[in-house]
């Protein structure tokens, strides 16, 4: 499954957080890579929507949907917003 | 207003097909009549649900594709294997009941006061949120330039081809196709590349705004090729749809 960018998870980010975030910031807790969420690396067909440093491939965030509830974890990230 | 847009909670809603129009063989225009529309923004998209009988859901993400202040209209291209898209564009009829939710995204967006000189670039059905854009633009009145280089593999494969053979007054219309050119063809014959994009892209001097659009090689492509060109990151707009469809 080819990767495509945090584009396509703007409704799983607005639902999650309840405001868009295509646009946010983001600041990767490895590398340091900062670029706004669309440009972010994302794997929609792994076990869960899987989000990468495109810079240094780190997993920043991974959401987890089971019965209409999203687990979200957002390790990767050293900053959102 | 804007931030009022933005701060609504996006909710899943039942539109209303009002027409299905046919743009390739394999590509289909679908309006929908959305009883609680808040507006969208040029290069928007918006969720589409489909639920089973069995209970299986399947969602998809689907570019825009009319301006803002017009019907909301995505335009869909089958993919064979696909779960969804085969089933909007070979099963879907004017009256049927659609379920959705947006309109999404805050990043590929254009409004006229975001300027240009605009490229686009469009790998296959990637030209859907840029022809929201070129329309939004002639409907603004806009006097920004844009210049749209649209990749597909064929002259029979070119969503919007009789509207983008007209094209508005400052707006240039560039095509490539790879795979096919009909005789006497006086368009590019071959993929877009560094030098493809030499030749067709704003001077950075000019301080062009680029949207690039379509399946996720061709994005990389383009847009590390136009950064490598001069155009800084931040004025090299990128929307990846995955490995589907061809250009």
């Amino acid at each position: 499954m080819e990767a495509v960018d945090g584009n396509a998870i703007g409704g799983l980010l607005h639902e999650v957080f309840g405001t868009e975030m295509t646009n946010a910031a983001s600041i990767c807790g490895t590398c340091g890579d900062a670029r706004p969420v669309a440009e972010l690396v994302v794997y929609l067909q792994a076990p869960g929507t899987v989000v990468r440093c495109r810079t240094c491939d780190s997993v920043l965030m991974v959401f987890v949907t089971i019965h209409d509830r999203t687990c979200v974890d957002l390790h990767g990230l050293a900053v959102l917003g | 207003m804007a931030g009022t847009a933005l701060r609504r909670r996006l909710t899943w809603q039942v539109a209303t097909v009002s027409a299905v129009t046919a743009e390739t063989a394999s590509v289909r225009t679908i309006t929908l009549d959305v009883p609680d529309w808040p507006g969208h923004q040029a290069g928007q998209h918006l969720d589409i649900r489909l639920t089973d009988e069995d209970g299986y859901v399947a969602e998809r993400s689907y570019s825009i594709a009319s301006a803002p202040g017009e019907p909301v209209a995505i335009t869909v291209e089958r993919l064979d294997d696909g779960e969804v898209s085969p089933y909007l564009t070979d099963e879907l009829r004017a009256g049927d009941d659609l379920e959705l939710r947006g309109p999404i995204g805050g990043y590929f967006i254009w409004a006229p006061e975001d300027g240009g000189p605009l490229l686009l670039l469009a790998g296959g059905s990637g030209v859907v949120p840029l022809r929201s854009i070129v329309r939004h633009r002639e409907r603004t009145g806009s006097s920004v330039a844009a210049r749209l280089l649209y990749s597909s593999r064929t002259l029979d494969d070119v969503i919007y081809r009789a509207e983008l053979d007209q094209p508005a007054n400052g707006v240039e219309v560039i095509h490539a196709l790879t795979r096919h050119q009909p005789p006497g063809w006086d368009g590019y014959g071959r993929r877009v590349d560094a030098a493809l994009l030499a030749e067709v892209a704003w001077p950075t001097a000019e301080m062009p705004l680029a949207y690039a659009c379509g399946p996720t090689s061709f994005v990389e492509t383009v847009s590390q090729a136009l950064v490598q060109s001069g155009y800084p990151p931040q004025r090299v707009k990128t929307e990846r749809f995955g490995a589907t469809g061809g250009i």
